[in-house]
């Protein structure tokens, strides 16, 4: 700093405080919830420290099924919220890169056509197309299905733009030396540059297993069995502000485990997460 | 060892020619430097020599065989690049051996090879460092043992010398050269420095807006400029090229400024053309009766002075060098003679030289 | 433009097909769908449909209740962009002027961003539930007739805040880059000339920001828009009284729940007008910025 400025300062580490309480505090609040017997929430105000039921709950949550939602277990929910992340992230890395590499490093008939094709994209998130993306989805049978919840969604064109960026700005000397050293078009993508995207495949990755992981629109429409729902469907499923015989306790398990997975990823990977964001600018 | 023939070499981007017609035969283990001002076509030049651009017209050959539809990597070439171009995520070893690995040389080949040219080029106790941490002159060193360990038929250098300091790059040229004794492979070095050029080439290629404007060793391309370009090009300071006609006894050159210069020996055959007239700064020796300039401006190297002055009031300006430190002073007049033979004639409208 | 690229005339096809065949078969085919059903009108049964050219608009766009949500959504976008931006900037402002501690407090605000829109929702109407949430209870014993559940204004606000809540942690990384990306010599040059700190944010920090806050700008009113429909599914269904009913829950809760192709549609094309200008005016930042650059 310029000047040394201790009120300011002062008044700063305050404000930020409270700012990091409103930001941290509803999380905390349900991981305390998660703690304590559904009698001890029902009847607020809730203390703000951890419960003595943290053991039960948990195990309670793993163990026994979500009666409201059909018998699936907590276990399942998490796998096949994992899968959906998972598979849409590596899919849309794996889609954009290829994409971006064609885009890039070749000249054909078409090129600009296909460029706009995926750039119009951003146009069209699903929100304002639901019905018939969902008609499409029937017609090919998708409903309830893996490839259902996450093909749809792998083509990107943010990603595909942020390769693009990061490939131009390789050097055309690097191309003609692999060129000259004999390295073929799939060759030099395997050996230079994918190496080289390292970063930004890690930062893009944060971004996107977030993306997948957060999904909600679209697995409310390409699920209807409980077995496939993802965990923020199911915890929808569960929650009953009106119904007296919702398990409150189990319901703060599943928002708990239905936040962990995302955050740690934000939370340890923060280096990659910031850059993503930053660079992809959405 | 190779042979490298460009017939009547054409490039064009779209509907704009860059290169318009090179006629070059390279001798097999010649040392070839390209030189001319940016912009003129020297890479465009050596790409496609390097196969990295397409040949708009003509031909190109390497040892009799014509290359202009085979890919860079079955051109048995090896290209040295001005930023290096080495792969940032590969160690020294891996940068060097990469060709050698996609061309499916054994293991124990490769080894043997990266470590005959990390030997050669003094990078043996780098071999596992990444190319950041290498300093500008072992990066270069690095980009040289990549072409070496291929050993082909012909080295391509897209001036290489340029992103290095003063002091390494006259360094660096001299290992080039050491480089170029012992191996003797067919060498095609591009530049913009003639200093580079001069001291390097067995012969060069000088070129300008796209055409040769000589081919030829170093001493021809200095004391035998085909052109005025090559003339005001080659040498520092550059040629002073003055232009006037001659009058009619043969021994008066009539400058268009109106100023004067008298020559040693009569041209009559130069009688009634536009010229120019060439002299070398080093060629202007010091004279009591000789022609009578007047000082502008000096600038000492200590070994050396270059003496800035013009002839007559508003006539051509000429540069003298002289030995040592030179104490003259601004409007002093100083008297120079043009030996005979020190006397360059070039046409004035086509700027092609004029032999006796 | 790059100058070097490979010479193959079939593999840039076979790398590109895989997106283009997700593109075609989910995004063009669905988006030609709707504008073709946005001028059809299907029977009741579903068993025929006729041709009513821009009937469906119309009365789409003379439906008070679709003019009641477009009022809800564009109220709600503003506030939750407002608050959000508001609070991100605060906090960036605040923890690039800190000489420590700044990476603690990055990573505490950060979090935030990994939690879904409709966990937020859920989080927040929990804390504020009127039966169970302990500042639902808190804000009841104060004397106000608080039930989001039942008080049209009152849900409003706690989606907004849960909306924006979210967003927060998104801005603030934008604004701590862009405060990081301006160089010390400006503010060391500014405070020479003896600006004080908060002259010298107006005057020096603030403008150079703006390319970032009008990016975010539009970015916060995109995620308003579309993002937040976890929000309200999960917290209000619209209510109460559709005092919540954003465009996008409309489209979903006409079309999926209701069954009204023809509007649905409709609504879905004025939806994909709404992105392409949203699109439009983020590219000019684009472009500025390219220029500036
Ligand atoms: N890819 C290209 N497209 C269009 N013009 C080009 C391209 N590459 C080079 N040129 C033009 O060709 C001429 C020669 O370029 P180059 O060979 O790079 O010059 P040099 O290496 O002598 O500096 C220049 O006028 C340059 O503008
Ligand atoms: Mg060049």
């Amino acid at each position: 700093m310029i000047e040394r400025r201790p009120v300011a300062n002062l008044v700063s580490h305050f404000l930020l405080v409270i700012g990091v309480l409103v930001m941290a505090f509803p999380i905390y609040y349900s991981f305390v919830a998660s703690t304590r017997t559904v009698a001890e929430i029902l009847t607020p105000p809730l203390p703000l420290w951890p419960g003595a039921h943290f053991v039960d709950n948990y195990v309670q949550a793993f163990t026994g099924s979500l009666h409201r939602i059909g018998g699936v277990n907590l276990g399942t929910l998490l796998f096949n919220t994992t899968v959906v992340a998972l598979a849409i992230a590596v899919g849309k890395i794996i889609i954009s890169l290829l994409s971006a590499y064609a885009v890039v490093f070749f000249r054909f008939p078409g090129r600009m056509l296909f460029f706009w094709m995926i750039f119009i994209t951003l146009m069209l998130p699903v929100e304002v197309r639901i019905m018939p993306t969902y008609q499409v989805m029937v017609d090919l049978g998708l409903i309830d299905t893996y490839t259902g919840l996450t093909l749809p969604l792998m083509a990107s064109a943010t990603a595909t733009f942020l390769f693009r960026q990061f490939f131009l700005t390789i050097p055309d000397e690097l191309v003609e030396a692999a060129r000259i050293d004999g390295a073929g078009p799939l060759r030099f993508f395997r050996d230079v540059l994918l190496p080289l995207s390292k970063t930004n495949i890690a930062a893009l990755f944060v971004i996107l297993f977030i993306y997948g992981w957060t999904q909600y629109l679209w697995p409310l429409l390409m699920t209807n069995s409980n077995d496939m729902n993802t965990i923020l469907i199911a915890l929808r499923k569960m929650v009953s502000f009106a119904d007296a015989d919702t398990q409150w306790h189990v319901v703060m398990v599943t928002t708990i485990l239905a936040l962990l997975p995302p955050v740690l990823v934000v939370v340890l990977m923060q280096r990659w997460f910031v850059k993503g964001l930053v660079e992809s600018e959405k | 060892m190779a042979t490298i023939d460009m017939r009547n070499v054409r490039k064009s981007y779209e509907q704009h020619e860059v290169i318009h017609g090179v006629d070059v035969r390279i001798a097999d283990g010649e040392f070839i430097v390209i030189v001319g001002p940016s912009g003129c076509g020297k890479s465009t030049l050596l790409r496609m020599v390097a196969g990295l651009e397409e040949v708009t017209a003509g031909e190109i050959a390497i040892d009799d065989r014509v290359v202009n539809d085979i890919e860079p990597a079955h051109r048995d070439i090896a290209m040295v690049f001005q930023n290096y171009a080495l792969y940032p995520h590969m160690s020294v070893f891996d940068n060097m051996a990469y060709g050698l690995k996609i061309r499916g040389t054994p293991k124990d080949e490769i080894r043997r090879r990266v470590d005959e040219a990390a030997a050669m080029l003094e990078l043996g106790h780098l071999l596992e460092r990444r190319p950041r941490q290498l300093s500008g002159g072992q990066r270069q060193r690095v980009a040289m043992g990549r072409a070496l360990v291929r050993a082909p038929k012909v080295f391509l250098f897209d001036e290489p010398l340029s992103n290095l300091d003063a002091k390494l790059r006259v360094q660096m040229r001299l290992e080039i050269q050491k480089l170029h004794r012992r191996l003797a492979t067919t060498s095609l070095f591009v530049t913009h420095d003639q200093v580079e050029a001069m001291t390097l080439a067995q012969r060069m290629i000088v070129m300008n807006a796209g055409r040769v404007e000589q081919v030829g060793t170093p001493h021809e391309v200095y004391q035998r400029p085909a052109t005025t370009f090559v003339a005001s090009f080659i040498g520092s300071p550059p040629m002073n090229l003055v232009e006037g006609t001659l009058e009619a006894d043969g021994l008066r050159f009539r400058c268009t400024s109106g100023d004067h210069i008298d020559l040693p020996q009569a041209r009559h055959d130069l009688v009634g053309r536009a010229l120019v007239l060439g002299i070398r700064p080093e060629h202007l020796l010091p004279a009591d009766d000789g022609l009578v300039l007047t000082v502008q401006l000096v600038e000492s190297l200590g070994a050396e002075s270059f003496i800035h002055t013009r002839l007559g009031e508003a006539g051509p300006e000429l540069i003298v060098r002289a030995g040592g430190l030179a104490a003259l002073r601004f409007g002093e007049l100083v008297s120079y003679r043009l030996p005979a033979d020190a006397l360059h004639w070039f046409d004035a409208t086509s700027g092609l030289r004029i032999d006796a | 433009m790059r100058r070097t690229t490979f010479p193959n005339k079939v593999l840039p096809y076979l790398l590109l097909a895989p997106q283009i065949a997700i593109t075609l078969v989910f995004f063009f085919w669905p988006a030609g769908q709707a504008l073709w059903q946005s001028l059809y009108r299907e029977d009741p049964w579903g068993l025929s449909s006729a041709f009513v050219g821009l009937d469906n608009f119309t009365r789409v766009l003379t439906d008070p209740n679709y003019l009641h949500s477009l009022q809800v959504t564009a109220a709600f976008s503003a506030a939750t962009a407002v608050l959000a931006l508001a609070a991100g900037l605060l906090f960036a402002v605040m923890v690039d002027g800190l000489s420590r501690g700044k990476r603690i407090y990055q990573t505490l605000l950060i979090w935030p961003y990994a939690v879904a829109p409709a966990v937020a929702g859920m989080l927040w109407l929990f804390l504020f539930s009127p039966a169970m949430g302990t500042f639902g209870i808190l804000l009841r014993r104060a004397g106000v007739a608080w039930d989001p559940l039942l008080d049209g204004t009152q849900a409003f606000l706690l989606v907004t805040v849960a909306a924006a809540w979210k967003q927060v942690s998104y801005n603030f990384i934008f604004f701590l880059a862009g405060l990081q990306a301006i160089p010390k010599s400006l503010h060391e040059a500014a405070a020479i000339d003896g600006a004080s700190p908060l002259r010298r944010f107006w005057t020096v920090a603030f403008p150079l920001l703006s390319p970032v806050s009008f990016y975010l700008l539009v970015v916060n009113i995109v995620y308003a828009f579309f993002d937040t429909f976890g929000v309200i599914h999960a917290v209000t269904g619209g209510g109460p009284a559709k005092a919540t009913e954003t465009l996008v829950y409309k489209v979903f809760n006409d079309g999926y729940v209701g069954l009204d192709l023809g509007a649905s549609s409709a609504q879905s094309v004025i939806l994909m007008a709404i992105v392409i200008a949203l699109t439009a005016v983020q590219f000019r930042y684009v472009e500025k910025k390219v220029h500036y650059a």
